[in-house]
């Protein structure tokens, strides 16, 4: 079958409704891209953006409400007709195999490149050929995935999703996984796409959507608070929109602090799954009381230190002196025990339990304690009672403790992740990416809550790719390049150009 | 309101599962010819017609649930064991041992000897695909087959070598059995004109123990744990290797107390095919029962209930006993089937809702 290759001129979505379990996901939404036009969907975790999302893509069918492209009602059973309708989304995880180039990784969907016993990759290379000057996406055809930094995957999806005959895009969060200078580059490309087609994109970053977008809607718990056009509204003023407050994320302003040594690493190496030295002779010190942030492109090493400093690494070589004790090569077990607390990359896999409930996993690390459970019987009402009050404390937004703590949106997972270790009143935290991923709202949470802690005295490092938010945030930051730290910075010398070149492997003499 | 339309939902579903399950099988009946209603209504009817064939149907119940509940233990904490009918045979073999050693100790002391011994028995034969699963992530359903072949085999040997019963070489037959066990590790009959006997008191002990276990200790935590979430256990601070390694013990124990249980309650002495497949029926039984005590002594009794009726179906219905066996692997399919829509929230919350509407106007009327 041919497929339809007109333009996508208008694409209306009219009173649409979806209830999950307990929740009312998309309320009644309303809303309209025209041609060439770039809509930002902006709103909170668990605000029903994904939802809706889903429902364009067919992967959920809507209670109520319907789409129309081009003014004819569709109807989408599954996400093939809305491809088939023209529909493309670029998700947040990119879906590419690894270990195959480019060109076999959009083969793999490129059905009309298939016979029963032959696949054209020829017919398949000419496709991506004119797709990439249609657009002025320049991929190479012949690199292999893994090869690719994560800006050139995210151009490989795009490629895939636009051979594949999308003539409309969906992006969910497009640059969450980059560096500042490739956000914009992507949204420079994005522009000039705009035209040949239209755009939804799905983003937390304000910046981006003063950029890049010419209407704005604002969900807020599955209802449409806000439609109007980008240019007559200021970040500011979305933000408010957006959580229903003002919203100012906290700057750490307290004084230097000189706390003794916390945590003092001492030419650490560690390898990665791959084998390689993925922490290759790193040093770094924090003290009691003060934040570094760590900054750096991600797959420098950061996963593999947080993991080495935990105990859910073997360590090569190098110490890590934990209050001048050394826990190198010590289980998870005694880490906790001394006193770490650990805010870990993998949220949903590590930091939880997705199927257990909520209470279950605040006493994840503590089921054995005497506070939890007496003679191994678990106390039950105590359980209860301190998953009550972390709840509340830490403003989770669920029906009740017993929900499945998989099933929370990712905010409020963070929220469960750090409302135990806080509680469990650490001597250390070490937090990798704390907010990847989160509203402002759910952000600012987090990050004064890290301020609180600082205040009393305790030593955080922050690994981050985020340069705001470690410059909001740490006293001082260290940068850390192919598994060393290249520079440290003091907070007030710093700026994202100096922390910008250093995470590039320059190194700066006059800014070290 | 939710709770009731909950258990409604989950037990409407649960039916509808035997009811497909029933359809499937009587296509097949209806192939081979046989009176398909008839052959149904002897499975299900026929077997709680009297007190002896009811009695029947719960002490095959007893070795299901007993091997049921260890299995559950073990695949809540994230390991499979496929391994209980070897588990099981080693248990008799060490009760056996146990009661051919020490004929004359009195019933208090030998019979709980001897149900320790079994459940030693299989704890070992657990216990080697959980250290292999743990220190060498070598896979469990490998692991515990193997070692499946290893304790027929080793059974077999111990009938017609060192345990056979001395009468059978003196008179020459030669059945592989051991001699008639002494009185001392009998359990007692419960109900006069049945073989109903006190294993059950057992089984549901340890029905409410490993309820106990899993949802009220911390131990049972972690085990949840680590089978739920690996990572997320290590993160934790949970030795998620020790968890997998006391589970196939426990497993392994629970298969072979269940091998000793079955000695001392009905046959009263080591024979050939005991286990019966009870190790491979447990499995279908504890994923039918949900995993969950409360679920698998019901779901031991259906099972029962299917194992005697299958031999009455040959009796009085002219169909194979074989046949159920057919049935019972209808059966796991469409569990299989169920227990991923049971796990669909999306498709509950609609079900839910049309419910509420029709509920609401049926009271409007």
């Amino acid at each position: 079958m041919e497929p339809n290759t007109g333009k996508i001129t208008s694409l209306r979505v009219e009173h649409i409704t979806k209830r999950f379990p307990g929740v009312l996901a998309c309320s009644d939404i309303s809303l309209s891209v025209g041609e060439g036009e770039v809509l930002a969907l902006v709103g909170e975790n668990g605000a029903g953006k994904t939802t809706l999302m889903n429902i364009l893509m067919g992967l959920y069918r809507p209670d109520e409400g319907r789409i129309l492209i081009n003014g004819e009602e569709t109807v989408f059973r599954s996400p093939g007709d809305a491809f088939a309708a023209g529909l493309g989304m670029v998700h947040q995880q990119y879906m590419l195999v690894a270990n195959m180039t480019v060109l076999e990784n959009i083969a793999l969907g490129y059905t009309r490149a298939w016979s029963p016993l032959a696949l054209d990759l020829d017919m398949v290379r000419a496709r991506i050929d004119e797709i990439s000057r249609k657009y002025g996406l320049a991929v190479d055809p012949d690199a292999y995935v893994w090869q690719l930094s994560v800006g050139e995957q995210q151009r490989v999806e795009l490629v895939k999703t636009l051979c594949l005959g999308a003539r409309f895009l969906i992006l969910d969060e497009p640059t969450s996984a980059l560096t500042p200078q490739e956000t914009d580059e992507l949204i420079l490309l994005l522009r000039k796409m705009t035209r040949e087609l239209s755009i939804i994109f799905i983003s937390h970053k304000l910046q981006e959507v003063k950029n890049l977008s010419d209407k704005v809607v604002i969900l807020r718990r599955g209802e449409v608070v806000f439609e109007g056009s980008t240019a007559d509204h200021s970040s500011d003023d979305i933000a408010a929109l957006m959580t229903g407050r003002e919203i100012h994320l906290p700057r750490n302003e307290a004084p230097e602090c000189e706390g003794k040594p916390a945590l003092d690493i001492r030419g650490l190496k560690v390898r990665s799954d791959r084998g390689f030295l993925a922490v290759d002779g790193l040093d770094l010190s924090v003290c009691a009381g003060e934040i570094v942030g760590l900054a750096g492109v991600s797959g420098n090493g950061q996963r593999e230190l947080a993991e080495a400093i935990n105990g859910l690494r073997e360590v090569e070589e190098g110490e890590i002196l934990f209050f001048g004790r050394n826990i190198a090569d010590h289980s998870p077990r005694d880490v906790i025990d001394a006193g770490m607390g650990y805010i870990p990359e993998e949220r949903n896999t590590e930091g939880i339990v997705p199927s257990f409930s909520m209470k279950e996993n605040f006493i994840l690390k503590d089921a054995g304690s005497p506070r939890f459970s007496a003679r191994s019987f678990l106390k039950l009402e105590e359980i209860d009672r301190n998953a009550d009050r972390l709840r509340t404390e830490f403003d989770i937004r669920s029906p009740d403790t017993d929900a499945a703590a998989g099933s929370l949106s990712g905010g409020n997972i963070q929220k469960v992740i750090l409302a135990r270790e806080i509680s469990r009143m650490p001597r250390f935290l070490v937090a990798v990416y704390p907010t990847r991923g989160l509203d402002m709202g759910a952000a600012e949470f987090i990050h004064r809550r890290l301020l609180e802690k600082r205040m009393e005295g305790i030593g955080i490092l922050l690994i981050s790719e985020e340069l705001e938010e470690i410059l909001d945030l740490s006293d001082r930051i260290a940068v850390i390049f192919k598994g060393r730290i290249i520079g440290t910075l003091d907070r007030r010398t710093a700026d994202s150009r100096k922390i910008g070149i250093l995470m590039a492997g320059v190194r700066n003499d006059e800014a070290v | 309101m939710t709770k009731q339309f909950k258990i409604l939902y989950r037990t409407v579903l649960i039916l509808l599962a035997v009811a497909a399950a029933m359809l499937a099988g009587a296509l097949i009946l209806w192939t081979i010819g046989a009176d398909v209603t008839k052959t149904y209504s002897v499975i299900i009817f026929e077997p709680l017609k009297n007190k002896i064939q009811i009695g029947e149907v719960i002490i095959r119940a007893i070795p299901l649930t007993v091997i049921a509940l260890g299995i559950s233990v073990a695949y809540r904490s994230g390991i499979i064991n496929i391994g209980a009918e070897g588990q099981m045979a080693m248990g008799i073999i060490a009760a056996t041992a146990v009661a051919l050693a020490f004929p004359g100790l009195p019933k208090a002391v030998l019979l709980p000897l001897a149900l320790t011994a079994g459940a030693i028995g299989g704890a070992a034969w657990g216990f080697i695909p959980g250290l292999l699963k743990a220190k060498l992530h070598v896979s469990e359903l490998l692991s515990t087959v193997m070692l499946n072949y290893i304790a027929a085999q080793f059974y077999t040997f111990c009938l017609r070598g060192p345990m056979l019963d001395p009468a059978e070489i003196t008179m020459g037959s030669g059945t592989p059995q051991s001699m008639r066990l002494t009185k001392a590790i009998w359990l007692d009959r419960l109900v006069p004109g049945t073989r109903i006997h006190t294993g059950v008191y057992i089984a549901l002990f340890l029905a409410f123990t490993v309820w106990l276990l899993l949802w009220r200790t911390s131990w049972g935590y972690r085990m949840r744990a680590a089978g739920a979430g690996e990572r997320a256990a290590r993160y934790g601070g949970i030795g998620v290797a020790g968890c997998l390694v006391a589970a196939m013990v426990i497993s392994g124990a629970f298969a072979g107390l269940a091998g000793a249980v079955e000695v001392a309650g009905v046959h009263r002495r080591a024979i050939e095919g005991i286990t019966g497949g009870y190790g491979f029926s447990g499995i279908v039984v504890a994923l039918f029962g949900g995993l969950h005590p409360a679920g698998i002594i019901p779901a031991s009794f259906f099972f029962g209930l299917l194992i005697v009726g299958a031999d009455m179906t040959q009796r009085m219905a002219g169909v194979p006993a074989n046949m159920v066996l057919v049935l019972q692997g209808i059966i796991i399919l469409v569990i299989v089937a169920t227990r991923m829509v049971l796990a669909n929230p999306y498709l509950e919350d609609r079900v839910r809702r049309r419910y509420c509407r029709l509920t609401d106007r049926g009271r409007e009327e």
